[in-house]
């Protein structure tokens, strides 16, 4: 028998403006020691079907419509809410997506993770803290017994997720229910991370549903992959089955989301941008040592090249790409575009420069502004720069939603009423607007779907070549950067480690620190 | 963290400045002056009196003796009773009001945060629109008509307590608190819902339901810290507030405060007793002001830190 059997399971959220059936009458199984994944996009409906298994949507607007969900046996759509309490966190437990949101903040990582050692049995406080103790050395939190009464702030993202994943683990629970836990991290971090999950669930031999919009992170730990699309299972198969022998179309279409081969790198003889021991370093007050982002960085960009800026959140490439545009004070070093030293520039020259130069940003949900229609925030760069009149701007706004893919008639919209992705293509027509020649992508797809991730870097290529544009592609994920890019940087702590076209840094990875990020890149396997 | 206390106490040095000076040319254009009476007084006994409490003197010279007696902590003679100075004045009616006031504050924090945090449990509900509405009452309700209406209800018609005093009767400090602290609880309900309703929004609270809690658990240990912290952030200016406009309640219900002194003096152009009060009161609010920012970051575990303790 299945350790959890969902049968037919229908949600649905009833609202003003009707009811929407999240997840409509799916079925799948998790088996003891092993582990389920559950794939789809954001709307999909896949973490509302495992937040309704433990009661945890709200109600209203919230509703089970039907369906059973069988944990040993019983069935959890009909317990009630105290008999859901015994369950939650003793015998399923789970892991959420952002570790800095979902521990918190005002009270120690000790006292958190006691918690549902207390709650749910029967120990003293001196038992549940020596226990506590074994499992944060065994997630891998160094000198535990030191860092037992700190708050949450004081650890990184990938030490939360461990505090995270020990708390969910302190009942010896029986499933254990991840719902993106390495979306949030970097992509070493999620590699630990994911490492960790697979062998607490095989040690412990317990089962794991997890979700996760992104084939390639579960295709190394998978057991069984269902495959969930507008609340619908599209498909569900072992490992194997879904990499290699996938029937339907949006299976197929995930996997072909995966970014693939390395770019063949072009010529671009003529250099743009000539970066010259840039420095960006932050002060900490009078005292204190200043943090150095960018710390003695060289690079040339030659017209018309993209170039990938690959590296760790803190490794300063962020920085780097807000160094040139000068959007934060350079501490030293040069940077000259087109002949013109950037650093010198100062008042109206450097306004006219920075026509020629824009940004796009990561999150495009709060990149653009929400009281302004597509119209108005297209417009706005068109008008001031001069390029339209009151006049051409209509025209032109149109032929910008044309560029990047946006149906005319969504012009009056507000930013809300778009998805992710097309906000994104919202922000790209912004920053082209002005027709700059040079422009700093900065992680412009970490935010989005794996499907609207490809769509977007094809959009990014396609309008590069038109527009004739010089990029900067700011990203942590090397496997997105070496499909888009001519030449990769790698950067740590700051500085460049190693250099070189996509295909030199995956066949010969000269540094330590590429070959590790080589190798944390999720379902590597497939990519060979 | 003492560089940001000894920061904002230097701040304050101008501010209080500022209030000394204004007050102190403010009620000296007002007409009229303390000796002033409808019996006529002898000149010459004027001039005396005048002379005795430097009235006499060119303005600005009176003004720089005031300050430099305030900087040694004298506020001076009280022009109307003879033989007594305004600090002895203060400090026989400063307990008074304190107390008052303390009152008023723990009348207005339970009220209000229960209601808040109940109606936040429930948004838009009944549990919800009840203590919301009472609370937009009490706002709008004046304390010179919420006091004489529950004297009216509590200590006429149900004779349940007694209508005036303070510390005379048993339970007559019970009308004048409930009188006072009422717009301050309803502010306080309004705050503490909408504290609760961004923290129970939170993902650490998913996180704490994840672990099984019972809901009062989830609010009570998980919720109630980060959502009250507006409301400790309130609470330094809503005491300041409290004493100094004590005056109403302690008329209505025959209170010796310190708001009664503060009012009296302004009618007599008691012009040391206004200032006195006007100075103290306003020092008082800086550091109430004080008091619970610093108290506020400290329930930060991440401010706190900022501000180098642990």
């Amino acid at each position: 028998m299945a350790l959890l059997e969902v049968n037919n399971l229908e949600v649905s959220f009833v609202t003003r403006m009707g009811t929407n059936k999240a997840v409509d009458g799916i079925s799948f199984s998790v088996e003891t020691g092993k582990i389920t994944a559950i794939i789809g996009e954001s709307g999909s409906g896949k973490s509302v079907a495992c937040y309704s298994l433990l009661g945890l949507i709200p109600q209203p607007p919230g509703r089970v419509d039907g369906g059973t969900a069988l944990f040993e046996g019983k069935d959890l759509l009909q317990a009630s809410e105290s008999e859901l309490r015994k369950i939650r966190g003793r015998d399923v437990a789970m892991i959420f997506q952002d570790p800095m949101t979902c521990l918190n903040p005002f009270m120690t990582i000790g006292k958190q993770l006691m918690e549902p050692l207390l709650f749910h049995r029967d120990v003293t406080k001196a038992e549940a803290k020596a226990r506590a103790l074994q499992l944060l050395e065994e997630v891998g939190i160094r000198d535990p017994a030191n860092t037992f009464d700190n708050y949450p702030h004081e650890f990184s993202g990938g030490m939360r997720q461990r505090v995270m994943i020990a708390m969910a683990l302190i009942n010896e629970p029986k499933l254990l229910i991840a719902d993106e836990p390495t979306t949030a991290l970097d992509v070493t971090i999620q590699a630990q991370i994911l490492q960790l999950i697979a062998d607490l669930q095989k040690n412990r031999d317990i089962g794991v549903i997890f979700i996760s919009h992104d084939l390639a992170v579960v295709a190394d730990i998978a057991d069984q992959i269902v495959v969930m699309q507008q609340g619908k299972i599209v498909e569900a198969g072992d490992s194997d089955h879904i990499f290699h022998h996938a029937e339907h179309p949006y299976t197929q279409k995930l996997l072909a989301a995966i970014p693939g081969d390395s770019k063949q790198p072009e010529a671009h003889p003529e250099t743009l941008i000539e970066v010259r021991n840039l420095c960006t370093w932050f002060g900490q007050g009078k005292d204190a040592e200043p943090v150095k982002a960018v710390d003695d960085v060289s690079f040339d960009i030659r017209r018309g090249e993209i170039l990938g800026l690959v590296g760790e959140s803190g490794s300063g490439k962020s920085t780097i790409g807000r160094s040139i545009l000068r959007l934060v004070p350079v501490t030293s070093g040069h940077v000259n575009f087109d002949g013109t030293d950037l650093t010198q520039l100062e008042g109206g020259a450097l306004k006219q420069m920075r026509r020629r130069m824009q940004m796009i940003f990561q999150d495009p949900f709060a990149s653009l502004n929400p009281r302004m229609t597509v119209f108005d925030t297209l417009a706005e760069p068109l008008l001031l720069h001069g390029i339209e009149n009151r006049k051409t701007v209509a025209s032109g706004v149109l032929k910008l939603m044309d560029d990047v893919g946006l149906a005319r008639n969504f012009v009056r919209k507000y930013p809300h009423e778009f998805s992710g992705g097309q906000r994104q293509r919202i922000a790209i027509g912004r920053a082209l607007a002005t027709r700059p020649e040079f422009v700093v992508a900065d992680e412009p797809v970490s935010a989005l779907d794996v499907t609207i991730q490809a769509q977007i870097l094809d959009l990014m290529l396609d309008l590069g070549k038109e527009y004739g544009l010089t990029m900067l592609f700011v990203s942590h994920d090397l496997a997105v950067v070496r499909h888009l890019a001519d030449r990769i940087l790698v950067l740590y702590k700051g500085k460049v480690v190693e250099q070189g076209t996509g295909g030199e840094l995956f066949e010969h990875p000269k540094e330590e620190y590429t070959r590790a990020l080589l190798q944390s890149i999720p379902g590597r396997s497939l990519l060979d | 963290m003492w560089r940001f206390i000894s920061l904002r106490l230097l701040q304050a040095v101008p501010v209080i400045l500022a209030v000394i000076t204004v007050t102190f040319f403010l009620v000296r254009v007002a007409p009229g002056g303390p000796f002033d009476s409808e019996k006529a007084v002898l000149p010459e006994v004027k001039a005396a009196l005048e002379a005795q409490y430097r009235l006499d003197r060119p303005l600005f010279e009176q003004y720089f003796a005031y300050l430099g007696d305030l900087a040694q902590g004298d506020f001076g003679p009280s022009f109307k009773y003879p033989g007594r100075s305004v600090n002895e004045l203060i400090a026989a009616g400063l307990p008074v009001t304190a107390e008052l006031g303390l009152y008023s504050l723990l009348v207005a924090v339970i009220i209000g945060g229960i209601a808040g945090v109940f109606a936040a449990i429930k948004p838009n509900t009944a549990q919800d629109y009840i203590p919301m509405t009472a609370a937009m009452i009490g706002i709008c309700m004046p304390s010179f008509l919420l006091g004489p209406l529950l004297v009216l209800v509590f200590g006429i018609y149900l004779d349940w307590l007694p209508v005036s005093g303070w510390g005379d009767i048993p339970g007559d400090k019970l009308l004048p608190s409930i009188t006072l602290g009422s717009a301050y609880a309803a502010y306080i309900a309004r705050l503490s819902r909408a504290g609760m309703l961004e923290v129970l929004s939170q993902d650490y609270i998913r996180t704490a339901r994840a672990k099984g809690l019972p809901e009062w658990q989830v609010v009570v240990k998980h919720g109630l810290r980060g959502g009250m912290i507006p409301v400790v952030a309130y609470l330094g200016p809503a005491f300041a507030g409290l004493l100094a406009g004590s005056f109403v309640v302690e008329t209505i219900f025959q209170i010796p405060g310190l708001g009664r002194f503060y009012v009296q003096a302004a009618f007599n152009r008691d012009y040391t007793m206004i200032l006195g009060t006007t100075v103290f009161l306003s020092t008082l609010i800086v550091l109430f002001n004080l008091a619970s920012d610093v108290l506020a970051a400290w329930m930060n575990p991440r401010l706190r830190a900022q501000f180098g303790g642990k």
